[in-house]
């Protein structure tokens, strides 16, 4: 029995959000006036559900630690949002999106939450069409589709190689407009330090003015944590510098359950590791599946020129494993998949540690039907060859662009080289059905939080939940807390829970600044992210997990007797600013090891070596590992593990192939 | 590579800046230019002083949040990219490389490369969005919409807001950030409705936020990350007259 409540209601799995939502308190609109609401982050998540509850009524205050709400990195999602529109006439549906999401995800996430993302993710695209989201179009003026990992449907809705960022500024295009009219109060360059709990309930933030570096006080009836995912435990990853825990793990250290660390997304096609000095990796959009093929010399440590490789010579490993997904395999099993041929010789480039995406053949079809659209009988080579550039370009010309820029080398003439990096996390804070944590009034929204993924998502996944949970859930589930809470008047930040969590901010604050040590902040989160990154990565077993726990507890004492923050805390200071996130990813990183190490099964982004069949692919144990690890903090970094039992009532759980 | 870096530093919004400059040796080619702020940053801070200042995130530009006046061009001197893009390749070996905040009076700058970008926030909250609720809308393929009208609107909303076309107008002119919201609303059937109201009261607000006027130098098309055409300008201007005169 699971020791914690998921608040999944009870029915048939297609009626159970219809019902539901139409049944939950209420918060009459003279009532919500005087609610006010905290979101922290302005990311999909962030701004849509800012925007949605401030139309609503309800006093809103938004936070986040750049410079403006636009920034936030769902803006740097490429590929496309999923929907269940079935505008091709594929045979997609609520039901199949459920299940392709419950089957990509392994069988770790709910059939009730997934099944309710499924259900709304039309009305996103009808959402976004109408805030002006210039999504690309067929000829005949309908919306255009494409297909993504795990799917056999096209189900893809996209904006050339920058849906993220429209979908985000048409959010925050929202959410401007509610700025403008003045019921959203925006602090941009502002960093949530902690959360304010009074009778047990989330009250209210601390933030730090990133400029003045003052700390600040704010009350709010519920608070709404929409602050992304933590993939920069790993220092190197496709997340933007800024990108952090810090939100997510105060609220864990002031009693929110962390669930599923361990669940980290390696995303096969990003542009490999080049320098030492690299400060980040840049992802190559999983559409690109659509269209590239991914291959390696037969022979181990070929050192020819691609284009020198002949088609026989060369080994598409995913058409070769995977026939019925073939380039299209979910990223877990792309990424494991390159991993094995680079591990068995096979890698190309410079650093042996990459594998091409080829663009040639799709060069070619395209080319050849652009000409017959065109009317060209018997096109040359070379006319084929520029029809269907013309045709990628359009598709995915700003990635061409940027992976140029940074290698060097021309995709449309060579193929690209590629390597798995980290991208996304499907753990984080633990909700329940209503999205809120086991804190009664905190909230996670988006990547923040753990439940639709299970342990690996699928492309085009993220964008979709991150609007759903702002604009089509959380504007209903926030009712069943806000209706009990109309009595509640604004607290006075004076209250002495406000002045205490003050306190505790402005402690670490010194503490940090009193250490005066020889080392900066990116030196240890450098450390950190090898240590994870060899250990907790891609593939991982019991010895390196030990070792890493103990080395990660380690860095962590010299972090705190020896880091450098030059500069003062009452003044805008970068350096301070990554400590503390550093700080905090130094404990998440030893949780992340723990909770892999408890995991005995391999499932999604979850491999554990000790755990494969014979063809090497995950092994799953259901009768033992069918739950959440929900993590408990309890100081000193230790922890206490609940589980939530998974129960599949729909979907007959069985193995997952892509063969 | 060798370069030495001219940096601007002020410590605070009030305080008074200067440049400073900084020997680097042995810089590889392949270090993106931030990654070079980077490197000198760590020596900085082992040597105990304090790290230069600026704005990056996402760094694959897109977010718009880095803003670096390089060698008198906003982000540097390849066009079509943002600093975070840029490569030491692109510099000559033992180059002297001057690098400062953008330059604005609606831009102030917060402290060494960092400047407060926020007017551009205010001119959207005046009117860059679809007045629309979030719940009520049709299904998304009962607006058909040409290619060509999608690729249009595309063409102008894909600007990332990062301010460039101001650094670089001698007006600092927010001419062509203002007329890629407008005419990328302008452009579709959905922006049609409100279009009087909007142009006319972005514009009203882009004069309130202290930008200049725009005299056609197109420096802004010429520096923008993005490439976006003055053209936008164009179409912003017809919008206007027509809110205006119709």
């Amino acid at each position: 029995m699971s020791d914690i409540d998921s608040k999944i209601p009870e029915g048939s799995l297609d009626n159970k959000w219809t019902k539901y939502r139409s049944t939950v308190p209420l918060v009459n609109p003279s009532n919500k006036r005087s609610l006010e609401i905290i979101v922290v982050g302005s990311g999909l998540a962030g701004a849509s559900a800012a925007s949605a509850l401030a139309e609503q009524g309800y006093k809103v205050k938004v936070f986040c630690f750049q410079d403006s709400p636009r920034r936030a990195h769902s803006i740097a999602a490429q590929g496309g949002i999923n929907a269940a529109k079935n505008y091709q006439n594929d045979g997609d549906s609520v039901y199949r999106l459920f299940y392709d999401t419950i089957k990509g995800g392994d069988y770790r996430s709910r059939e009730g939450n997934v099944y309710r993302l499924a259900e709304v993710s039309g009305n996103i695209i009808d959402q976004c069409v109408a805030q002006g989201v210039p999504f690309a179009r067929e000829y005949g003026g309908l919306l255009s589709n494409r297909s993504f990992g795990g799917t056999q449907v096209q189900r893809t809705f996209y904006v050339a190689g920058q849906t993220g960022q429209q979908l985000l500024l048409g959010a925050y295009n929202s959410l401007e407009r509610q700025i403008g009219i003045g019921s959203v109060q925006m602090f941009s360059r502002h960093e949530m330090l902690d959360i304010v709990k009074i009778d047990g309930k989330a009250r209210g933030i601390i933030a730090r003015d990133l400029i003045s570096g003052k700390l600040e006080r704010h009350f709010g009836h519920a608070v709404l944590l929409c602050t992304g995912g933590y993939g920069n435990a790993f220092y190197l990853s496709t997340n933007a510098m800024g990108s952090n825990v810090t939100a997510a793990w105060k609220a864990h250290k002031q009693g929110a359950y962390f669930a599923n660390p361990c669940y980290t997304q390696i995303h096969p096609t990003c542009i490999p590791v080049s320098s030492t000095h690299q400060s980040k990796l840049t992802l190559m959009s999983e559409s690109l599946r659509n269209d590239g093929r991914i291959w390696v010399s037969k022979k181990k440590d070929d050192t020819r020129n691609p284009n020198d490789i002949p088609e026989d010579e060369r080994d598409y490993y995913l058409e070769r494993r995977y026939p019925a997904f073939g380039n299209l395999v979910p990223r877990d099993v792309a990424s494991r998949a390159a991993k094995e041929r680079c591990d068995a010789g096979h890698g190309v480039g410079a650093s042996k540690m990459a594998v091409y995406l080829d663009f040639a053949s799709s060069i070619k079809r395209y080319g050849t039907i652009e000409a017959h659209k065109k009317n060209i009988h018997n096109p040359s080579e070379e006319e084929i060859n520029k029809l269907g550039k013309e045709v990628l370009k359009e598709k995915y010309g700003n990635l061409f662009d940027m992976y140029k820029q940074i290698t060097d080398e021309n995709p449309y003439e060579v193929p690209m080289r590629i390597y798995p990096a980290v991208h996304y996390t499907m753990g984080g804070l633990w909700v329940d059905y209503n999205l809120m944590t086991n804190v009664p009034g905190l909230y996670a929204l988006g990547e923040a939080n753990f439940s639709d993924h299970g342990a690996n998502r699928l492309g085009a996944s993220a964008l979709m939940q991150g609007l759903a949970d702002g604009y089509f859930v959380i504007p209903y589930t926030i009712g069943v807390y806000l209706s009990n809470e109309i009595r509640t008047k604004a607290i006075s930040t004076d209250d002495e829970a406000f002045v205490e969590a003050e306190k505790k901010v402005q402690d670490q604050i010194n503490k940090l600044m009193s250490i005066k040590g020889t080392k900066s902040a990116d030196h240890f989160h450098k450390a950190l992210g090898m240590i994870l990154w060899n250990k907790c990565g891609m593939s991982r077993n019991e010895k390196g997990l030990k070792e890493a726990i103990e080395e990660i507890r380690s860095l962590r004492e010299k972090f705190w007797s020896d880091v450098r923050i030059p500069g003062d805390a009452n003044e805008l200071n970068i350096e301070l600013e990554k400590a503390g996130r550093v700080a905090d990813f130094l404990e998440l990183g030893e949780l992340m090891c723990i909770d892999a190490l408890q995991r005995n099964e391999s499932c999604g982004g979850h491999f554990r070596e000790e755990y494969q069949t014979e063809e090497g692919e995950a092994k799953r144990d259901d009768e033992n590992f069918a739950y959440v690890s929900a993590w408990e903090n309890k100081g000193n970094n230790s922890w206490d593990l609940h589980k939530e039992n998974l129960e599949f009532k729909e979907i007959n759980i069985s193995k997952r192939s892509y063969k | 590579m060798n370069f030495t870096l001219k940096v601007w530093r002020q410590k605070n919004k009030n305080a008074d800046g200067k440049f400073v400059s900084y020997p680097l040796k042995d810089i590889s080619p392949d270090m993106s230019f931030l990654e070079m702020f980077d490197f000198l940053n760590e020596e900085l801070i082992s040597k105990g002083e304090e790290p230069i200042a600026f704005d990056s995130d996402c760094r694959e530009g897109i977010c718009g949040a880095c803003s670096m006046w390089i060698n008198g061009r906003a982000h540097g001197p390849v066009p079509g990219v943002t600093t975070c893009q840029l490569h030491v390749r692109s510099f000559k070996d033992g180059e002297t490389i001057v690098v400062e905040p953008w330059r604005a009076n609606s831009f102030p700058v917060i402290k060494d490369l960092i400047v407060d970008r926020s007017s551009f926030d205010n001119v959207i909250a005046a009117g860059g969005f679809v007045s629309i609720n979030t719940g009520g809308a049709q299904d998304g393929n009962d607006i058909l919409i040409s290619k060509d009208d999608a690729a249009e609107a595309f063409s102008a909303s894909i600007c990332i807001g990062c301010g460039a076309c101001v650094a670089a107008c001698k007006n600092s002119s927010a001419m062509l950030f203002v007329s890629s919201k407008i005419s990328h609303f302008a452009s579709l059937p959905q922006g049609k409705v409100e279009a009087r109201n909007r142009v006319q009261n972005m514009v009203a607000k882009m004069d309130e936020e202290g930008f200049g006027d725009c005299s056609n130098t197109y420096a802004c098309e010429a520096q923008c990350p993005k490439e976006i055409s003055v053209e936008k300008i164009a179409k912003m201007n017809r919008e206007y007259l027509t809110a205006k005169l119709l």
